[in-house]
């Protein structure tokens, strides 16, 4: 069976979308399709893959307008006569084809004060419950795939980016500050510096997200309310007037 | 010297390849002061190290207290089939459990025990339950936990950079021009030292569980430069990638399935792997079901079922049931877990493989079985270096991770890869740190080689016509799916390396459209130079090795020989081509010696009185 498919072709100056029929195997998904139009229509066609099973988060797309990854997104999802439009994410410039600059996420990562931990009590091993890492481990599921960092309005529709880290920083400052090993205190940074005031909690990103994190309710709602306890609560406020702003509260 | 036309970047040491080994290195690099780069043919953190699902080998101790580092050790040598090198395979059993235990410093959080401790899982070839893990996303874990932490590091990384060719000055590396994936352009490195860490060459195959990068760039740009191969013959195939659909057939299904429990069934029902117990390992494995059910359960006096024996056992026990007609409807075999473990359990133990079935092949793996069969998976043999200082024989080259050979011997233990990485990786950033603090010269890059390497880059775009890449890369791996697979014969190796010669005038003539950007056509085209000199490492050697050892099964020279053990094959270039030849193994130091051939009883007392 042959499927039709629209794909934008052009670099960060101009583009436009071209037309590719591509022959079905069974279980194709899109980013075979893709590799299949490499092959035998254009060879220098920029994708950005790697391991083919949803684990690296290298293939997010655009796909009839959703952010996806392609090498999760089944052509048997569209019915036969669908046009297949896949497009670069919006949120990012973009290099070629399908390709985007996504360097600004690496930028957002290295503004993140690191991971400090406790001392250990023996001296050997770090003691911790697994009750009590199971709330981190979920957000640390995150392949860094940036469709949720794509579809936040933030910084989608509005370009604040120099305001907002986005979703996926959040959760992994969520993951810093969940840490139950975890010293330091990222609360004024997170206030101040990543912009947790921004996020008005549409839950765009835990839609889209392959890994189902649920990002919004488990990472950045938590996150606003430690905020919040911290700079907004009055009782805590004349507290701190009086004895300081103290560190972690724990 | 002109390198006036392209960009220059200058640092102590260049890492190449961003995986588990090359981050690992970088980092002790920076924290020895060095000024240190890496390049990653991807962006960061989408390494192939983020695929390793099961978990990360280190004698801990945490789950059964009876394990020690010798008990690991001898585990690694029996799983290589005693052709390891020794130092490599003692340094990698010590050191493990402390580069474990510093990624939970540097803020990875691993599954734990009920005591609060890393929790670990039973996997192939280990005595007792070794690898720490976080469900079935290990790598994920590993790999985001070394990126987070080396950003905080002096690391210039530069990301979607390929290396061409290393630029020696005499003997010595002095440089390594590589160019940007998303402009085109060439970017030269001039260096002191460089370390490779640029994984395998699994794309040579056609059913493979590596991704596009796993080109061979580290082997083929080292044997350039005049560095060894070691071991070439031996390359794992994963007993369990998936088989349906066919475009994600090779995709790996993690050992974990088995080490939790999971059971391979042929379409007959029959648990066959009991028919598939090697004599060396009968004493230590389950006979009937009834015993391997027990060990499930955690009694410690039942041995283990026979599906947790080492991957080639596993590998080529599938083939065999496939192969007298007893497979499963898509040529595999079953992997069942649905019948043995709870649904909760499986969707905590192994969520990604619960995903990665649902949604690339519609099934539910806590109701059915999978389907399942071999993969081309690691390389065991790679570069050959020093086992202290992972230096190679060229002077101010290094290399770690699956691109060097030699840890492994003839087949690689599950977990022991997460852990050599680590632990190499770390002893390579030591290693070069030494050679840069005792070199005296001025090194230099000549302008001739590095418009020589950068020539021969853009020839291909410059050909009015020419072979498409992506056929002879096809063709390619059909050929070494044909008659370099999992089981070889000396007939079909020599048709393959025949073929292989045939194919380097195609890839001599390949061509790509358009410009350099972002070019995945002109990025292939430069891959196929390092993929056909792993292919040809690969034939060659397993031709000389005339017997069958491990992960390198030869149909015309059945078993293992006692001379087998007395070599390892090394791949050289010389001025008449490739060459393969046998070099003599030292005898293994007695103490070694003595704990690989001691019994578990011996081993485990030991511990028991520390």
């Amino acid at each position: 069976m042959e499927r039709n498919f629209k794909i934008w072709r052009g670099d960060a100056e101009k583009g436009e979308f071209k037309n590719y029929a591509v022959k079905l195997e069974q279980g194709m998904v899109v980013l075979d399709a893709i590799h299949r139009i490499q092959v035998e229509h254009a060879n220098d066609l920029a994708v950005r893959w790697n391991c083919k099973a949803g684990k690296c988060g290298s293939c997010s797309v655009e796909i009839n307008g959703r952010p996806k990854l392609a090498c999760m997104t089944r052509m048997n999802e569209f019915s036969p006569e669908e046009v297949i439009t896949v497009q670069p994410m919006k949120t990012f410039p973009v290099i070629k084809d399908l390709v985007t600059d996504v360097s600004w996420n690496y930028e957002q990562n290295k503004m993140i004060p690191p991971f400090k931990p406790r001392k250990k009590k023996n001296g050997i091993d770090h003691v911790m419950y697994q009750q009590d890492v199971e709330r981190i481990q979920e957000f640390r599921k995150c392949i860094e795939c940036y469709l949720c960092q794509d579809v936040c309005h933030v910084l989608r529709d509005q370009d604040k980016k120099e305001k907002f880290v986005g979703p996926r920083f959040m959760i992994r400052l969520a993951s810093l500050e969940m840490h139950p090993l975890d010293i330091d205190d990222r609360i004024p940074k997170i206030k101040n510096d990543f912009g947790s005031g921004m996020c008005n909690i549409t839950r765009c990103c835990t839609d889209v997200c392959p890994e189902h994190i649920q990002i919004t309710d488990n990472g950045i709602i938590p996150l606003k309310e430690r905020v919040v306890d911290r700079f907004y609560d009055p009782v805590r406020w004349i507290y701190n007037k009086l004895f300081g702003n103290g560190a972690k509260q724990e | 010297m002109d390198y006036s036309d392209i960009q220059t970047i200058e640092h102590d040491v260049l890492v190449v390849g961003a995986g588990g080994a090359g981050i690992r290195a970088a980092i002790e690099c920076a924290d020895k002061g060095l000024s240190t780069g890496i390049i990653s043919k991807s962006l960061l953190g989408k390494a192939h190290t983020v695929m390793a699902e099961g978990g990360i080998a280190a004698s801990l101790g945490n789950v059964d207290s009876r394990d020690n580092w010798k008990i690991h050790f001898r585990d690694t040598m029996r799983g290589g089939k005693f052709l390891n090198q020794w130092r490599m395979a003692e340094l990698h059993a010590k050191h493990a459990p402390d580069r474990v235990r510093e990624l939970e410093d540097w803020g990875a959080v691993f599954d734990r025990t009920d005591k609060g401790l890393i929790s670990q899982r039973n996997f192939g070839g280990h005595r007792y339950p070794r690898l720490a893990h976080v469900g079935d996303r290990t790598g994920l874990e590993i790999i985001r936990t070394l990126q987070d932490f080396c950003v905080h590091q002096s690391i210039a990384t530069h990301m979607e950079c390929t290396g061409l060719d290393l630029v020696l000055d005499g003997d010595k590396v002095s440089g390594l021009v590589g160019y940007w994936r998303d402009t085109g352009r060439f970017v030269l490195f001039k260096t002191k030292a460089i370390i490779l860490a640029t994984g395998g060459g699994g794309k040579a195959w056609k059913v493979t569980s590596n991704s596009w990068e796993y080109t061979g760039d580290g082997l083929g740009m080292a044997y350039r430069a005049g560095a060894e191969l070691i071991d070439m013959e031996f390359t794992q195939f994963h007993p369990t990638g998936m088989v349906w659909p066919p475009s994600v057939k090779g995709i790996l299904v993690t050992e974990g399935v088995r080490g939790d429990g999971g059971i391979l069934l042929n379409s007959e029902g029959k648990r066959f792997m009991f028919n598939y117990i090697p004599e060396k390992f009968a004493s230590e494995t389950a006979d009937t079901e009834e015993e391997a059910s027990r060990w499930l359960e955690g009694d410690k006096e039942a041995r283990r079922p026979p599906e947790l024996l080492t991957r080639d056992v596993v590998a080529r026990a599938i083939k065999k049931e496939v192969e007298a007609g007893r497979g499963s409807p898509n040529g595999g075999v079953f992997l069942d877990i649905a019948s043995r473990r709870p649904a909760a359990f499986i969707k905590k133990k192994l969520p990604s493989m619960y995903h990665q079935f649902k949604e690339l092949a519609e099934i539910d793996i806590t109701e059915e079985p999978m389907e399942v069969g071999p993969t081309l998976h690691y390389f065991m043999g790679g570069i050959r270096v020093n086992s202290d200082s992972q230096q190679t024989n060229v002077p101010g080259l290094f290399a770690c991770g699956e691109c060097a050979g030699g840890m492994h011997g003839a087949n690689r233990l599950g977990g022991n890869s997460l852990s050599d990485l680590l632990v190499f990786g770390k002893l390579a950033g030591d290693g070069a740190a030494n050679y840069i603090n005792s070199l005296t010269d001025q090194l230099d890059c000549s302008n001739e080689e590095v418009s020589k390497i950068i020539k021969a880059a853009t020839d291909i775009l410059n050909r009015e016509e020419g072979k498409n890449p992506y056929l002879v890369h096809e063709e390619l791996q059909s050929i070494l799916q044909t008659y370099v697979s999992i089981v070889r014969t000396g007939e079909e190796l020599a048709s393959g390396l025949e073929k292989l010669q045939a194919l380097k005038a195609d890839i001599n003539e390949v061509f790509a459209h358009a410009s350099a950007q972002y070019n995945p056509g002109w990025n292939e085209a430069l891959d196929l130079k390092n993929l056909i000199i792993t292919a040809e490492a690969v034939t060659r050697a397993a031709l000389i090795r005339e017997e069958s050892r491990g992960a390198h099964t030869r149909l015309d020279f059945a078993g293992e020989r006692v001379e087998g053990l007395e070599y390892n094959i090394v791949i050289k270039k010389t001025e008449s081509g490739m060459h393969a030849e046998k070099i003599q193994r030292d005898d293994p130091p007695k103490e070694l010696a003595n704990i690989a051939f001691a019994s578990l009883k011996e081993l485990e007392g030991e511990n028991l009185g520390a």
